[in-house]
């Protein structure tokens, strides 16, 4: 096993972990830094496939910007002494059990598609995830949605203030 | 890398996310699970891009085939930025009209 390979399980035994780890957590201030750890190991994920634009997007973005949005909103509710007022066991159990069905039929949707066998995802080499190449692509091919997107945000934040302010 | 393996990782995380939802009762909590679905997607199409990208490069050494799927993440992460912004102040508003975010209060909004 090489280093990629070992890299690519390590990064996501660390994911799943982490991801299992943000449901079972009471607290949801622990619950938000074991996200910002998921984030972190997809952003791996993205540098070993040479995706290196989006890593550093998706540091930024997630685990900088919206993990802080969401600790800020926790620390103003101050709910970090409070647990979950009722547990339904039976609820939990039947989430688990319909979560793991779909995981269950989805692999073995994959396992038995003949398409997909021998298809490898390029590791470390290619250049397509570089910034100069994304940013040709976006500022000349997909420069319209790149400039509505910009008017969604303004009708976000416009909408979030309208939302939250006290009236 | 087997495009197999990725297709798995992203199924086990997406399924984590969708427990999270299912199970969960704090808004916050499932809010959090949303965004952990998000990013299996985006992770999937990235494996996808760089699939395609692999496949493309045997016959044309300089094409930028599969850098769309880079740019569906890149749009993805806009949109998903937006809607944490609505969502928490939705979030919000709920829990300074009802002081808990016990997502079966909502049940309440059809009265």
């Amino acid at each position: 096993m090489n280093l990629l390979d070992s890299l690519f399980y390590f990064l996501s035994a660390l994911a799943i972990f982490s991801a299992i780890m943000v449901l079972v957590s009471k607290n949801p201030v622990h619950s938000v830094l074991w996200l910002i750890t998921v984030f972190f190991a997809i952003s791996g994920h993205y540098v070993l496939l040479n995706a290196q634009f989006l890593a550093i997007v998706n540091l930024i973005v997630y685990a900088g910007a919206i993990m802080v949005l969401f600790l800020f909103v926790i620390m103003l509710m101050n709910l970090n002494a409070e647990a979950e007022p009722r547990k339904n066991l039976w609820l939990k159990l039947f989430g688990i059990l319909s979560g793991g069905s779909f995981l269950m039929v989805l692999v073995s949707l994959v396992r038995q598609t003949a398409e997909l066998t021998g298809k490898t995802a390029q590791l470390k080499d290619g250049n397509i995830g570089l910034i100069k190449n994304l940013g040709k692509a976006l500022f000349s091919d997909f420069v319209v949605p790149f400039e509505i997107s910009s008017v969604l945000f303004l009708s976000a934040m416009v909408g979030a203030v309208v939302i939250g302010k006290k009236d | 890398m087997p495009i197999q393996y990725y297709i798995y990782f992203c199924l086990a995380l997406f399924s984590l996310g969708i427990i999270g939802v299912l199970t969960r009762r704090n808004a916050i909590i499932v809010f959090m699970c949303i965004e952990l679905m998000l990013n299996a997607v985006n992770l999937l199409l990235v494996a996808f891009s760089k699939m395609h990208h692999a496949a493309a490069l045997q016959a044309a050494p300089q094409t930028t085939a599969g850098i769309e799927g880079q740019l569906f993440v890149f749009f993805i992460m806009v949109v998903a930025a937006a809607e944490v912004s609505v969502g928490l102040a939705i979030i919000v508003m709920m829990y300074r009209n009802t002081h808990s975010i016990d997502i079966n209060f909502l049940n309440r909004l059809k009265n």
